[in-house]
């Protein structure tokens, strides 16, 4: 069934669960480093190993970190809480039971507000709480790294005791068809307020910022939820808004026929754009949550709590506002440099002494389209800086670069060859401004286009444009088309 | 053996610190001296499960060095001890008393280890004990049993039995032991020692292999108050490894146990803990410790807990829920035993065929009774009550402490029972730890002290005294005062007058 099919029969119902790696030096429990990419099992120790007779540690930054993103939030910050175990059997466990939390969650009710398609939508924060991730288990010998068909499996802890967040939305209703996109820009507006808090690096391909999505569909018209679903493995911010969309599609149909929506988790491959069953979970497994005995519980203090409300950052909503100003953005255009990710670099590069104009453009043109094409789904992520972006702009605006040789200095750039000024040296990209050396190709382009020479002469101004473009392709782009311009009108002058 | 050197077995560890210091022995002729001992009787009295000869006569040897360079050593550097195998020691195998971790050597050394090590104490081995510390004869051993150095047909108590015996049979002068439910107090009074459970969070268990968390707590075993009290200072004090290790002083337990005096001190007999279910001769001896300390002077009162009747089935939800978590990680992925693992049984296979091998009756018993206890829609009936009850039984103990600083109570109902003789009756067994397991849920302070022999058997009987949280001198100043007044009736320690081996 296509998607417009089901959202006229169907609203969809979201829930989105965030796990979050934080940026702790060390790791949750005991002092191991947290560095990512380290070689296999390096980072470990007895507490993190479960080794016999060991014992966790809190890390107390982690709770700082915690307690920010329950304040950015606007959620409330627990006086007094808990961890739990969870008690499952896994071998990348390495106790067999996760420290979490569980029915005192660190960070209770708050909320994150998104825009999509210029229509505002609040997203219900349900909780946020602190957990110890797990290790990572690599199957080995059959396809595709998957446990089916493997000889053995390999389990690597490093990542075992990592400091995670988990940050679980209140069900997502009233949405309609902008669900996917609703998920999206949710999931976007946490990573960049992640960001500005400075508590993770939140790469979604390296697994630091992981998000499970949940989906239900119910007829329209009705208020009571439908079967949701739990999809899992949606490791980039594109794959959050296919995956609700490619599940809406996927139940609708299965409702349509007269089937029933089975509780279970689902799958995402990224390279088919669809779901795959999991495990069933209508028979909720029985963790046997209980106090963990091995630590104290929290108590972090109002006066606390409230220091750390006083020095949070500003926070992306706030800041998006600011910066319209400052930018003097339209609404629309604030929207699309929101979409595409791009605000808070158009404001460094402006800040930066471009045009904020100019920056916008840029931005939102070509970086965009190298971003999409480097498939980075942040153009923060692109190796070049806004200063070095402003720069460029500046040396547009001097006439030493023209729009094309633009392009080439940030190639450049991307490719680390240096700063802009590097790049136009060694790859030689000055705009052509000596007069005598552009009048040859001048007059030919005014011997080509006789009509149009005519028309300027005439008073017709405005079509020189068409004799600067013809310059402008017989020099290869290098020239500097304000000085081309002034030649051509100085030859066509007063009946000249 | 020399006579010379056989005698250094019969010295207190205050005594044989004191000759150390005096360079009148060698650590190394001390260490050899309980070597000997060990080689010579442990085939009778099962204490240890691994005898480290070589790892206490190098660390012996190292005393010896730093103590002929002038260098300033601890109280006891220098004294041999026993371990219960239960705390981690870096290289030493460590198995908890458990087939499941045969042959594990921890790649770290427990804080109570580490102290000890620091403190130049000789670890001379480890000793058996009840697997995982679940049990109170240390038959559930998945190794061999150990027998009561008083009576070689009886047990020595558990789950610390093997030091106990250890120390009850000269074997050493000190040993560590865990305490979750009485596992120190109780072998302590059926072996004639003096047996100490610290201030739950007074020592660390950074390295104590866990049966229940919140219960478990480390203590000294000795054959005299004060030895017990050197001891006790050496292991104790603020860990940043244990996050439930308290932030304090250690109390001031030697001088405590050097005071010998109780004129003033307000001792109370708690009433639910007394009468019935006690032999007679556990009984006789018990109320002669009690006049005893009003003759030195001591105020005695009755006091009442009333909630110390739901201690036991409290602490049978409680400490098996924890435990069932705590065992999970033996799971034959990282370390110890590995059953059924042919390269195509899956890994849920392998993990339960080796936890099928690998642990004992009792401690599945406990797994599975821990299991049901959190199970959802089980959780509130059983793991909520106990910690209510849990609540209950520390006001009880601080409504107690308004009215006196102390409180007395026989340690155990019955002397050192046959062995073999509750092995098919766990509530039987469960029943030795009445009177000790209110001082776990509690987490207050406990010692039992010998306070002599059943007319009936001849066998020891034990005295607990309890104190509040972080009073654990309390229980030293009480216990070296009747202590004295012991040996003056005795003519020595009670532990030195059981029947030779
Ligand atoms: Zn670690």
């Amino acid at each position: 069934m296509t998607f417009a099919d089901a959202m006229a029969r169907y609203a969809p119902v979201l829930g989105l669960e965030t796990h979050v790696e934080l940026g702790t030096a060390s790791k949750m429990f005991c002092g191991c480093s947290t560095k990512f990419g380290a070689p296999p099992n390096t980072h470990v120790c007895p507490t993190c190993l479960g080794l016999p007779g060991s014992l966790p540690v809190t890390n107390e930054t982690a709770i700082r970190f915690t307690v920010m993103i329950g304040l950015a939030l606007q959620c409330e910050i627990a006086p007094w809480c808990r961890f739990a175990r969870k008690n499952y059997f896994y071998p990348d466990m390495p106790k067999d039971f996760q420290i979490s939390q569980y029915d005192e969650p660190l960070c209770t009710d708050g909320h994150l507000d998104v825009v999509v398609a210029g229509e505002a939508f609040r997203v219900e924060i349900e909780r946020v709480h602190l957990e110890e991730d797990t290790g990572k288990t690599l199957h080995v010998g059959g396809a595709t790294g998957r446990i089916h068909g493997a000889t053995h499996s390999l389990v690597d802890y490093n990542r075992a005791g990592i400091p995670l967040v988990e940050i679980v939305t209140k069900p997502v209703a009233g949405t309609g068809a902008a669900a996917p996109e609703v998920a999206r820009a949710y999931v976007t507006e946490l990573r960049e307020l992640l960001r500005t808090l400075g508590v993770s690096d939140v790469r979604m391909e390296q697994g630091s910022l992981r998000c499970d999505v949940n989906t239900s569909l119910m007829p329209v018209g009705a208020t009571a939820y439908g079967t949701r679903t739990e999809t899992k493995n949606v490791n980039s911010l594109r794959s959050v808004e296919r995956a609700v969309r490619s599940e809406i599609e996927r139940q609708a149909g299965l409702l349509d026929a007269g089937r029933r929506i089975v509780q279970e988790t689902r799958h995402w491959h990224e390279d088919s754009g669809t779901t795959s069953a999991g495990r069933s979970k209508e028979q909720a497994e029985d963790y046997r949550y209980f106090p963990e005995p091995d630590l104290v519980p929290l108590a972090p203090t109002r006066e606390w709590v409230e220091q750390l409300r006083a020095g949070l950052p500003e926070l992306p909503a706030a800041r998006r506002r600011r910066l319209a100003d400052e930018l003097g953005a339209s609404a629309a255009e604030l929207a699309a440099m929101g979409n595409a990710g791009v605000l808070g670099l158009v404001a460094d590069t402006a800040a930066a002494g471009a045009p904020a104009a100019e920056a916008r453009n840029f931005w939102l043109g070509y970086l965009l389209q190298k971003a999409n094409e480097a498939g980075l789904d942040d153009p923060a992520e692109l190796a070049i800086t806004p200063a070095q972006v402003a720069r460029v702009i500046v040396l547009v605006a001097a006439g030493i670069l023209t729009a094309t040789l633009a392009r080439q200095v940030i190639d450049g750039v991307l490719a680390g060859e240096g700063d802009p000024d590097d790049v136009v040296a060694t790859r030689g990209l000055q705009a052509v401004s000596d007069t005598d050396e552009l009048g040859a190709a001048v007059d030919a382009a005014i011997d080509g286009q006789p009509a149009v020479a005519a028309k300027v002469r005439a008073g017709k101004v405005a079509a020189a444009g068409a004799l600067v473009g013809a310059v402008m392709k017989a020099t290869n782009g290098q020239a500097n088309a304000a000085v081309v311009r002034q030649l051509i009108l100085e030859r066509l002058d007063g009946g000249g | 053996m020399t006579t010379a050197t056989a005698g250094l077995t019969r010295l207190t560890a205050s005594e044989l610190a004191a000759a150390l210091a005096a360079g009148e022995v060698s650590a190394a002729e001390a260490t050899t001296a309980h070597l000997d001992r060990i080689a010579t009787i442990d085939d009778r009295v099962g204490a240890f499960l691994h005898v480290d000869a070589d790892g206490a006569l190098a660390g012996a040897r190292d005393v010896d060095d730093r103590r002929a360079r002038g260098e300033a050593l601890g109280p006891l550097a220098g004294v041999p001890l026993a371990c219960k195998d239960v705390l981690t020691q870096r290289g030493v195998p460590t198995t908890a008393g458990s087939k499941i971790l045969e042959g594990w050597r921890p790649p770290y050394d427990a804080t109570v280890v580490a102290r000890l090590r620091a403190g130049g104490v000789v670890i001379l081995g480890k000793t058996n004990m009840d697997e995982f510390a679940m049990g109170s004869s240390t038959e559930n051993s998945a190794y061999h049993p150990t027998h009561n150095p008083w009576d070689l047909d009886r047990v020595p108590g558990g789950s610390s039995g093997g030091s106990a015996a250890a120390v009850a049979a000269f074997e050493a002068p000190l040993a560590v032991g865990t305490d979750t439910g009485g596992s120190i107090r109780q072998p302590a009074a059926l072996c004639g020692l003096v047996g100490v459970k610290p201030t739950y969070g007074g020592v660390s268990r950074y390295g104590l292999i866990a049966f229940s968390s919140s219960l478990d707590q480390a203590g000294p075993f000795a054959r005299t108050v004060e030895d017990a009290a050197l001891l006790h200072a050496v292991i104790a004090g603020h860990d940043p490894l244990d996050s439930t290790s308290i932030d304090a002083p250690v109390p001031p337990v030697v001088a405590a146990a050097r005071r010998h005096d109780v004129a003033g001190m307000r001792v109370g007999v708690v009433r639910e803990l007394a009468g019935e279910g006690y032999q007679s001769g556990v009984e006789q001896r018990f109320r002669e410790a009690v006049d005893l300390l009003g003759r030195l002077g001591a105020t005695v009162v009755e006091v009442s807990c009333p909630h110390f009747g739901y201690a036991l089935p409290a602490y049978y939800l409680i400490a098996p829920s924890e435990c069932s978590s705590n065992l999970a990680r033996f799971d034959a992925m990282r370390y110890g035993l590995r059953v059924g693992d042919d390269g195509v049984a899956g890994v849920e296979e392998v993990m339960s065929a080796t936890r099928a091998a690998g642990f004992g009756a009792e401690v599945k018993r406990r797994i599975i009774l821990g299991t049901y206890a959190l199970s959802s829609g089980y959780y509130d009936a059983y793991y909520g009550q106990a910690q209510k009850v849990r609540t209950l039984i520390s006001r009880d103990f601080a409504a107690a402490y308004e009215q006196v600083d102390v409180l007395v109570s026989p340690t155990t109902p019955t002397t050192a029972f046959r062995l073999g003789e509750r092995v098919d009756d766990p509530l039987a067994m469960y029943l030795a730890d009445l009177a000790t397991i209110p001082a776990n849920l509690d987490g207050g302070a406990a010692m039992s002290l010998p306070c002599g022999v059943s007319p009936a058997d001849g066998l020891p009987v034990g005295l607990q005294i309890m104190a509040p949280a972080l009073a654990d001198d309390r229980l030293y100043r009480v216990g070296g005062a009747l202590e004295a007044a012991y040996v003056e009736q005795w003519g020595g320690p009670l532990a030195t007058k059981g029947p030779p081996l």
